[in-house]
Formats: structure tokens, C-alpha cells, sequence
């Protein structure tokens, strides 16, 4: 085994890395950017070297100052992580030649699965089955459109060398693929410095499921089933399982036996993705192959037991495959959802921020994992993925995953930046989720005018409403004893309270006991108790017997809980001041729908209007660069333009006006 | 006796009704609660004793017509809060407008006479179409009697006033002397003359929100300390900002049981300051870490953002913070931000607050509008605000302190009685580029000396060890025991003892 290995990547995939080769004994070199000098991976490592200036392209992704670093410190091998350098070919060579071990596959296989027009020709020969579409490159948005007839809408437009969401565009009709082509092309050319363009048939309501493969040196090669990764936004994948619920012992099989297939075709060694789209009539297509550790790989470790980094190791020091296909047992169901700095309540977008407070649910059980980066302080940058985490669960079924999963969420405590629990809590509780029945438009079809935070309903509220009476009581028990009234042990033996949750006002009476809460609602009895002391922002409370964790923040002299998916802005008044409160008139917010405003903190690259043009809706207006997407900005209506606000090349701050209109 | 019990009934129901069923129902279509209403929110639930109730103007000429109605358009009494006593007056606009009269003003006085001879705090709601008229001179007189007891609490008890209707003309600068004003949104506004004389006078076109509302005097005049949603809200925060207050000049701060540990750490704050030092962090989180429970109630927020002040809590007793803001002009002190924190210090001097300082200043703001604006006058009392308070003042230096601004932000030699700084603190005359520009004036035109000589420069003096050298820094900490540290300050300063010298008042360039 080696002795020093350098982890050409950072964030949570170096941290995990790390962890794995730590406790082979191996030692640890660690890499930064200037963005990156006091992260986790750093002070995890043994050793650090310092890249460069905060872009990538200035430090991760350029190889030969990693290929510096090695020979500074005397690292054996290299293991990539994800994304950056990992499924660069070039890289993966020079280091051979410098005789540096690459932990991931031969470069050859990675040239020939890298590229999506290539790897589609090969899995066609290897008799995998693929997507229809057009297998050549696309010289102009005309030719695009031509072909994209050809094939039938909606089609998918591609970047050859994409990944990751990027360059990827569906088209519904001729306009959107010359559009689509033309930011598809831009983005690929500024992501990854190729912009050639294919287009296939884009395959609706499918899912997203792939198979891990281990192959080693020796000939061996095995697959660890499969992972569902149907659930995503901005075509990428937010929430993943293994298994899926889709599949049955026979089309696993089926599609791990051609898994294994391609693998040995391209003499694949190390561990490796093979993604598939699987229809509604359960056809499987082949997609592409991921040619390295996939982002959602925890889940596979959580029901296999195994560490799939430390195979890669072993394969990658020439070691043979420890365990044979027959030896892989899965036990119960994981899922992971990856923890983001994004505003779901704005399609999705990326969000940067300080982690002013940042406390992750409670692992020591085993059941819960969580692989991450950061900590309290840390800063999510421009500069690369926002993901702050991924949460993985464990359960002995997929209910149970779920359930340990929406408990996780509930205790999982972000501020700082906005981020995606919320929304994760949500889909976590939905029917549609529950039963398994998952699609790549899954948020599309459920979240139809995007997701707001939702407003707790039945049972839920119930919840909302004690915890709110118990937070307050306990809050205004405590003022009271600044001017010793009142009985601070027995604060009121009962209290007429109304609780405002949103514009909505409940009548409920508390009673206190020694160690129970009860609040009457409409009749309803709910008890609560909790250890909880003002200030700490996770109350941890029995309701009606069950454990339920609310995320307290207080806003002067209201408050905002946050449970199971739901959030809401609570305020408890006694009846008397409920009543005045009812008199209090509504007030709307400021017009500022005659502004084009910033979606996402980014930077300006383009303004297509000037000053005093009509333009239509559907026309593209601006262009905003975020975490290296290119977001285009189009016209919600008719109108003319007033004024420009900003300039190409200025810093923008989300809703902050780029346009105003006449 | 039965009769006679019922006709006192009976006239408080007519007192309670103030101008009337419809002109309740007019303030409530306003969106704005009846005086009582508002005392009823504000403090203790059957705390409240009226005053003056049956109290009427006599009438003159001009209003030998009208029917006088008990009260005379102001609400006047004490109650608690959480306890604690609080004088109140409640301006009543459904009677007449809630204009001022000799009696309606004799009402606040009384009132407010109470307030300073059992030391309590007073606080007025204002809802006042301003003098009554026909009132002529008295209504005058009765202002100023009121302006003049204002000056007199001033220092003694804590003085607030909401405003929650109009508030014109003279009426502003009762408020106006107050400790603080707090406003509602939309249904608020103050000005010396409204937008009709403006118009008449200087032609200028300004609707009432734009001279004289909340978002105006929080954000653009710097007049009011705060602004809440409505009338329900802004009692609530009034009760809110009540806790935080002593009853009196001669007593201390308010206490109350916290759970949250002294020695909390904050590992996190070790990263606060980036080490560029030309980058921003929010000062905010350092407050709101360090304070009890994260509960910061802040003062000004819209204004003058470069500096932060307000009110927090260090083991249950309150705390004034001021902190220099790196999000906002650098920090940089400027004409606004000098008169808000000298006025919040003097406050806090007044009434026994502890002042926790947090500096990351890197000088005055420079430039012609601010000298021309007076900058070394105003910047002056921030100083001397400082410089003559005599609570226990401790101060943090988290990064940048160079200057005069390093003096004036309750350094050691203005008295300060512990000053710390994190190991980021950057103490000296100037940043190290312009110190090296001056010094090495020579090497001007030599980009690459000049940059040697900063580094240099950099390495000897951007750190807080010169200082410390000296004693001007008590010591070095951590930032991560920042609250450790100023919860063990603030302890062992309980017993402070400082005095001024006698004089008969201070001179503040004011």
C-alpha cells in the first residue's frame, strides 16, 4: 500500500477521502486554494500545499501545479475526488509517466467514457442500450434545429464533454433549441474548453438510476447495484437511494450484467458509474459512465458495508478485488440528500454566505452520516459547488431511511446562507416520495410554481402551535422576572393565548404542570415537554409522545419554527392583543415588477437591451454568471426598457435591479 | 349609594369613549388603536391607573361651543412592565385630534413630575394634530412646560417616545429630547413644518411619508431609533426595550436568570476577520455571539450603518454595545455615525450601562463634504462621550484601530478599563501603505521598495503586540473566548468606582 497519498480536490470529498486513507495508515497531502487555506481538508491532512488564487482554473483545476505539489511532497498516488482534474485523461498520463499511481481508472478509459459521442458509440458496440439521437457534432444552431427535427421533440442538447448539469438544455421546439444551443455551447466552452454539442431524444419521466462497478487489475470486475438519483433540480441530483424502488432482482441483473459489460470493454479498473435512464415502461437506456468516485457513493457504502474509497486504494496498489459478485449483500435502504447553499424559493439557485451557525443532527447511533467540508465559519464561495453537505440515512427499509432522514433535517441547524433543508424536509414528506413513484421531472411535476415554504396544515400544525406556546411561555415567564413578579417555578397555572401563525390566528389555553406543557387547541389536548433553554436554537421535544425537533429562531418579538418541511413566522399574543392585532391592516409589498432584478448574487456578463427598446416577453435581457452557470435572464412581458441600473462585469447582489421598464 | 356608584360608572364609561364610536372607528380604518388600546398593549395586563380622567379645558371664547370632553385628549398614568413601574401618557387623536391644551399638557406633566420623584421611566405615546389653536398661547405655555420637565428627566429616568400618529410643529421636540424615539411604519410621521408650508415656502413637492415618516427619520435624518410594522408590534418591542432599561440614574441595570453559559466559546469567530484585511465581515455576528442568547436589540439600524450600537446582555445584565461596521464605509467614522454613537454612549454613561466596544476603524472618513459638514466637531463628541463616561467601559480591537479613531473608540487612554485585542488587531497611526508613503517619501517612484517597505512595515507594526507592549492592550485574546473574557471583565468591574470632577455641566461640542 502506499505511503503518501496527495487528494487533488477539497471540500468534503478531500475530507473523506482523507478519513478513509488515515485509517489505512496511509499519509495525507492535501491541496488549497487561497479561497480554501483554513478548511477542514487542511487541517485534516497531514501535509498541505498551497495551489493558487481562488478559481479553479487558477488552482484545482490545473494539473501541473497538483503535479507540483506531488513531487514537493513525495505523494505516491493521487486520488482525484470528483469533478475537477478527476476524469481529465491528460492528468491522469502525465502522472503515470511521472510514475505516480492514479487512483481511478487508465487513462484511455477515461479519454473514451469522457467524452459523450464516443462513450455512446462504445456502449452501442458493447450492446448496452442507448438513447436515439444524433452521434455526431453540431456545427451551428441551424444544423441543430434540422437535426432535433429529425429526431422528434423534446430533445436534450448536450455538451460532448459535460457534465454535472452543465451544457445540457431540453428543447420543446425549434426556438428553444437555437437558444438552447447557443448557451449550451457557451457554457460548455467556459466549463469545460470544448464546446462541441450533440442532441438525442430526451426521454420524459424517466428515471435516473445507475449501477457501481468495482473491476480491478486482475480481470474482476463486479457491480455494487444500483443507486435511484431520479430526484433533481437544474439537472442535478439533490436526493439518492439505493436501491431504487423501481427495480426488481431480474433488471438489476440486467443492468448490472451490462455495466459490468462496458467496464470490460474499456478495461476499466478502479471503481466507476454507469448511469442509465430507465422509462416508464422500465426499457433502460445507457447514459454515460462516470469514470470516477460519484458524489452519491456514501449510500452504496451504507448498505454494501463496504468503503468504496478504500477499494479504489487497493485497486490502484494492484491489490485484486477482495470480494466477488456473489459476495455483494445489501442490507436495508439509504438515502442521501445533499445539503446545499441554494434558494429553493428561487428555482434553485445558488447562495454564498458565511456559515454563521451550522450544527449537524447527531451521528453517534451509526444511522446517520454526514460528509462535509465545512463547519461553523466557514464560507461558501463563489468560486466553487455550493453543496455544504450530504446527509446520508440508514434505515432496514426505505421508510425507515425516510423517517431517520426527516429527523435529520429537523435538527440539521444552517444559517448564514439560504440552503435547501426545507425544501429536502418537504420532499421527504411527500405521498409521491413515500410510495417511491420517482421521476427526473419529480420537482417539476410536484413543485409546479417552484417550492415556497410550507405553511403547516392538520396534525402539523397542531405541532407548530404547541411549540410556539411553549417557546413563548417560557420567554415571557422569564421576562417576568425582572420585576420579581409572578411565581417564576409556576409561572400561571393557565393562559388564554392566541397564536398568529402567518395571518392566521388560533385560540389555544396553556397549562403547565411540573414537567408537561399542555396546550388545548379546539379541544384538542397536545402535550409537550422539552429540555430547552432560551436561546438554543434546536428545541428537542416530546409532542403527544413523539420526538419532534423544531429549529427556533427568535425575530424580536416573534418567532420562526421550522419543523418537518414546514416554517412559519409565529407570534403569540394574549386574546386582548389578538384582537387589536386583527385591526392591524395587511400591508403588500413594494412594486417591483417593473424591475429586472438579480435571481442570485453573480456577476453581470451581458445586457442584450439598451435603453428606450421594446423588447417581448420570452426575449433574453441579461446574462448572469453564478458558480460558473451562465443564467440568461429573459423578459416575463412586453415592455419597454427605462434605464439600465448595472453594468457588464459588476457584482450583483440578489434583487438587486439590472433593469427598470417604463 | 347606589346611584352615586353608578354615576362614577357611568362617567368613565364616557371618559373611556374619548371622541367617540366613529372616531374610533376612523382611527381603527387607519389602521391605528385608540389610546387606550395602546396602553392596554404596553403594559401589564390590569396594571394600568388612570389619571385626570374626568380632567376638562376650561372653555375661552373660541371654544365656549364645543362640548368639552373628559380627558382632553390624552391618556395619563403608571403601570408595570413585567413588574416594573412605568409612567405613560397616551395622546387620544379621536379628541380633538389629539391636540394640546394647558390641561392636556398639565396631564404629562403631572405624570412626568410622578416619574422623577419615585424614579421611573416615562414613556409617550404621541398621536397629536399638534397645538390646540383656539387654545392660543396656552397651548404654548403648556409645550414648554412639558419641554422643560424633559430636560429636567433627562439623565434621571429613562425617557421614550413612540410615535404613532402625526407630530408637527412644536409637538416634535418634546420626542425630540427624549432618550428615544421609535415610529410606526405608514401611520407615522414628524416635522418641524408639513409638506403645505413647504410647498408655499421653497416650492418643494413632498408628500407627507417622504418628510417626515419612518423610513425618513430611521434611514435619511437619523431622528427616530427604530421603526416596527404597526401599532401591535411596536408596543411589543417597547416592552421588549423596557427590560433592557435601569429605572433610574441612580440604580443599576436590570437582571435577569439566563441559562447561557459565561465561558461560551465560539470557535467559529476565530475566522471572522479575514485575514485580507481589505475584505468586510459583518460585526453583527461577533455581537450576537458574545450577547446572551444571540438577543441584540439594535438601535438606528437604517442609519449611519458604519457604526452598530445597542442593547445586550452579559450574564442576565444589560450591556450597551458599539461596534464599528467593516460592511459599511469600511468602518470608517464619519459626521452620522459620530453623533450616533456619542449620543447612545452618553446614554448608556447616564444610566449605568456597561459599555462593550468592538473597534475595526480604519481612520475618518475623509473628503470635503465631510469637512465641510463639521466632521471635527461632531467626530469630537464621539470622543468626548467616551472620554467622560465613567461606566465600565471594555473594549475588543478585532482588526483595524489606527488613528485618532484608534483613540476615540474607547481606547485605554480615554479611560477605557480593559482593552483587549484579537491576535488579527492592527494597531497603529496608519494603514501600512500610506504610513509607508510618508515615511519613506523618498522611494516614491519605486514600486518594488515601496512594497518591501510595506511588508516590512506590516510585519512591525500591523499587529496589536506594539500596543500590547506598551500596556495599552490589557492582552491578546482569542477570539473564540471573546464572551468568556468580557463576562469576567464586566464582573470584576461591577464595583467600579469613578468619578468626575465636579462642574456644573460638561461642554460637549455640540
Amino acid at each position: 500500500m502506499f505511503g503518501k497519498v496527495l487528494i487533488a480536490n477539497r471540500g468534503e470529498i478531500a475530507c473523506r477521502v482523507i478519513r478513509t486513507a488515515k485509517r489505512m495508515g496511509i499519509g495525507t497531502v492535501a491541496v488549497y486554494s487561497d479561497a480554501d487555506q483554513d478548511s477542514l481538508a487542511v487541517r485534516m491532512a497531514d501535509e498541505a500545499v498551497r495551489l493558487g488564487p481562488p478559481p479553479a482554473n487558477e488552482s484545482y483545476l490545473v494539473a501541473d501545479k497538483v503535479l507540483a505539489a506531488v513531487e514537493q511532497t513525495g505523494a505516491e498516488a493521487v486520488h482525484p475526488g470528483y469533478g475537477f482534474l478527476s476524469e481529465n485523461a491528460e492528468f491522469a498520463r502525465s502522472l503515470i509517466t511521472a510514475g505516480i499511481t492514479f487512483v481511478g481508472p487508465p487513462p484511455d478509459a477515461i479519454a473514451s467514457m469522457g467524452d459523450k459521442i464516443e462513450s455512446k458509440k462504445l456502449a452501442d458496440a458493447a450492446g448496452v442500450s442507448t438513447v436515439p439521437g444524433h452521434l455526431g457534432v453540431i456545427e451551428d444552431a441551424d444544423a441543430a434545429v434540422e437535426i432535433a427535427n429529425g429526431i422528434g421533440y423534446p430533445v436534450m442538447i448536450k455538451a460532448s464533454a459535460g457534465g454535472g448539469g452543465k451544457g445540457m438544455r431540453i428543447a420543446r421546439g425549434d426556438s428553444e433549441v437555437a437558444g438552447g444551443f447557443r448557451s449550451a455551447q457557451n457554457e460548455a466552452k467556459s466549463s469545460f474548453g470544448d464546446d462541441r454539442i450533440f442532441i438525442e431524444k430526451y426521454i420524459e419521466e424517466s428515471r435516473h438510476i445507475e449501477i457501481q462497478v468495482l473491476a480491478d487489475g486482475h480481470g474482476n470486475v463486479i457491480h455494487l447495484g444500483e443507486r435511484e438519483c431520479s430526484i433533481q433540480r437544474r439537472h442535478q441530483k439533490v436526493i439518492e437511494e439505493a436501491p431504487s424502488p423501481a427495480l426488481d432482482e431480474a433488471l438489476r441483473e440486467a443492468m448490472g450484467g451490462q455495466a459490468c459489460a462496458l467496464a470490460r470493454a474499456v478495461d476499466y479498473q478502479s471503481a466507476g458509474t454507469v448511469e442509465f435512464i430507465v422509462d416508464r415502461d422500465r426499457n433502460f437506456y445507457f447514459l454515460e459512465m462516470n469514470t470516477r468516485l460519484q458524489v452519491e457513493h456514501p449510500v452504496t457504502e451504507m448498505v454494501t458495508g463496504l468503503d468504496l474509497v478504500e477499494l479504489m486504494f487497493r485497486i490502484a496498489a494492484g491489490e485484486p478485488l477482495p470480494l466477488t459478485q456473489k459476495d455483494v449483500q445489501t442490507n436495508g435502504w439509504a438515502i442521501e440528500a445533499r445539503v446545499y447553499a441554494e434558494d429553493p424559493t428561487r428555482n434553485f439557485l445558488p447562495a454564498i454566505g458565511r456559515l454563521t451557525r451550522y450544527r449537524v443532527p447527531d451521528t453517534a447511533a451509526g444511522d446517520v452520516r454526514i460528509d462535509t467540508g465545512v463547519g461553523e465559519g466557514s464560507d461558501i464561495s463563489i468560486f466553487y459547488d455550493p453543496m455544504i453537505a450530504k446527509l446520508v440515512t440508514h434505515g432496514p427499509d426505505r421508510a425507515a431511511a425516510i423517517a431517520r432522514m426527516r429527523a435529520a433535517l429537523d435538527a440539521y441547524y444552517i444559517r448564514g446562507t439560504r440552503h435547501n433543508t426545507a425544501f429536502l424536509a418537504s420532499v421527504m414528506a411527500h405521498p409521491r416520495f413515500a410510495e417511491g413513484r420517482l421521476s427526473t421531472d419529480f420537482i417539476a411535476d410536484e413543485y409546479p410554481d417552484g417550492y415556497s415554504p410550507v405553511r403547516p396544515e392538520g396534525g402539523l400544525k397542531d405541532k407548530f402551535l404547541a411549540a410556539a406556546a411553549f417557546v413563548h411561555s417560557r420567554v415571557a415567564a422569564r421576562a417576568r422576572q425582572i420585576g420579581r413578579s409572578g411565581d417564576p417555578a409556576n409561572p400561571v397555572d393557565a393562559l388564554h393565548l392566541t397564536v398568529w401563525l402567518g395571518g392566521d390566528a388560533t385560540d389555544i389555553e396553556v397549562r403547565f404542570s411540573a414537567d408537561t406543557t399542555t396546550v388545548r387547541i379546539d379541544g384538542r389536548e397536545i402535550t409537550i415537554t422539552a429540555d430547552w433553554q432560551i436561546g438554543e436554537p434546536l428545541l428537542a421535544a416530546t409532542i403527544l409522545g413523539e420526538a419532534a425537533t423544531f429549529q427556533i429562531d427568535r425575530l424580536g418579538t416573534a418567532y420562526r419554527l421550522t419543523h418537518g418541511g414546514g416554517e412559519a413566522e409565529v407570534r403569540v399574543l394574549t386574546r386582548r392583543a389578538s384582537m387589536l392585532n386583527a385591526l392591524m391592516p395587511e400591508k403588500t409589498a413594494p412594486d417591483r415588477s417593473k424591475f429586472l432584478l438579480s435571481p442570485m448574487p453573480g456577476l453581470l456578463v451581458s445586457v442584450g437591451v439598451e435603453t428606450g427598446i421594446e423588447v417581448r416577453a420570452g426575449e433574453e435581457l441579461a446574462v448572469v454568471e453564478a458558480m460558473k452557470m451562465e443564467n440568461i435572464l429573459y423578459a416575463v412581458a412586453d415592455g419597454t426598457v427605462k434605464q439600465i441600473c448595472a453594468a457588464p462585469g459588476d457584482s450583483l447582489a440578489v434583487d438587486q435591479a439590472i433593469l427598470e421598464f417604463e | 349609594m347606589q346611584d352615586i356608584l353608578d354615576e362614577l360608572e357611568s362617567r368613565r364609561a364616557r371618559a373611556r369613549l374619548g371622541g367617540g364610536e366613529k372616531r374610533i372607528e376612523a382611527q381603527h380604518a387607519k389602521g391605528k388603536l385608540t389610546a387606550r388600546e395602546r396602553i392596554e398593549l404596553l403594559v401589564d395586563e390590569g396594571s394600568f391607573e388612570e389619571w385626570d380622567m374626568f380632567v376638562e379645558q376650561e372653555p375661552n371664547e373660541l371654544t365656549v361651543d364645543i362640548e368639552p370632553i373628559p380627558g382632553d385628549g390624552v391618556v395619563v398614568g403608571w403601570g408595570t412592565i413585567n413588574g416594573r413601574t412605568v409612567f405613560v401618557f397616551s395622546q387620544d387623536f379621536t379628541v380633538f385630534g389629539g391636540s394640546l391644551s394647558e390641561a392636556h399638557a398639565a396631564k404629562i406633566c403631572k405624570v412626568m413630575d410622578k416619574a422623577m420623584s419615585v424614579g421611573a421611566p416615562v414613556i409617550g405615546l404621541n398621536d397629536s394634530g399638534g397645538a390646540r389653536i383656539q387654545e392660543g398661547v396656552g397651548s404654548l405655555a403648556g409645550y414648554a412646560d412639558v419641554f422643560q420637565r424633559n430636560v429636567n428627566a433627562s439623565g434621571v429616568v429613562p425617557q421614550i417616545s413612540a410615535i404613532m400618529g402625526p407630530c408637527a410643529g412644536g409637538a416634535v421636540y418634546s420626542p425630540a429630547m427624549t432618550d428615544f424615539i421609535f415610529m410606526v411604519r405608514d401611520t407615522s410621521y414628524m416635522f418641524v413644518t408639513g409638506p403645505d408650508v413647504v410647498k408655499t415656502v421653497t416650492h418643494e413637492e413632498v408628500t407627507l411619508e417622504e418628510l417626515g415618516g419612518a423610513v425618513t427619520h430611521n434611514s435619511k435624518s437619523g431622528v427616530a431609533d427604530g421603526a416596527f410594522e404597526n401599532d401591535v408590534e411596536t408596543l411589543a418591542q417597547l416592552r421588549r426595550f423596557f427590560d433592557f432599561l435601569p429605572m433610574n440614574n441612580r440604580e443599576k441595570p436590570p437582571v435577569w436568570p439566563t441559562s447561557d453559559p459565561f465561558d461560551r466559546a465560539e470557535p467559529s469567530l476565530d475566522t471572522l476577520a479575514p485575514p485580507d484585511s481589505t475584505k468586510p465581515y459583518d460585526i453583527k455576528e461577533l455581537i450576537e455571539k458574545v450577547a446572551d442568547e444571540g438577543d441584540f436589540f439594535e438601535l438606528q439600524p437604517d442609519y449611519a450603518g458604519n457604526i452598530v450600537i445597542g442593547f445586550g446582555r452579559m450574564e442576565g445584565r444589560t450591556v450597551g454595545f458599539v461596534a464599528n461596521q467593516p460592511m459599511v464605509l469600511a468602518g470608517c467614522l464619519d459626521i452620522d455615525s459620530a453623533k450616533k454613537g456619542a449620543r447612545f454612549v452618553r446614554f448608556c454613561d447616564c444610566f449605568n450601562i456597561p459599555i462593550i466596544t468592538f473597534v475595526d476603524v480604519p481612520g475618518f472618513l475623509p473628503g470635503t463634504a465631510q469637512e465641510y459638514g463639521g466632521i471635527i466637531k461632531h467626530g469630537a463628541k464621539l470622543l468626548f462621550a467616551y472620554a467622560e463616561a465613567t461606566v465600565p467601559k471594555v473594549t475588543v480591537i478585532t482588526r483595524k484601530a489606527y488613528g485618532g479613531a484608534y483613540d476615540v473608540m474607547s481606547s485605554k487612554h480615554i479611560r477605557g478599563d480593559l482593552n483587549y485585542a484579537w491576535p488579527t488587531a492592527e494597531i497603529a497611526v496608519m494603514g501600512p501603505k500610506g504610513a509607508v508613503e510618508i515615511i519613506y517619501r523618498e522611494d516614491r517612484d519605486d514600486p518594488a521598495k515601496i512594497e518591501a517597505r510595506t511588508e516590512e512595515y506590516r510585519a512591525r507594526f500591523a499587529n496589536p503586540f506594539v500596543a500590547a507592549q506598551k500596556g495599552f492592550i490589557d492582552d491578546v485574546i482569542f477570539p473564540r473566548n471573546t464572551r468568556r473574557r468580557l463576562c469576567r471583565a464586566l464582573k470584576m468591574l461591577e464595583t467600579k468606582q469613578l468619578e468626575n470632577p465636579w462642574k456644573k455641566h460638561d461642554n460637549i461640542p455640540l
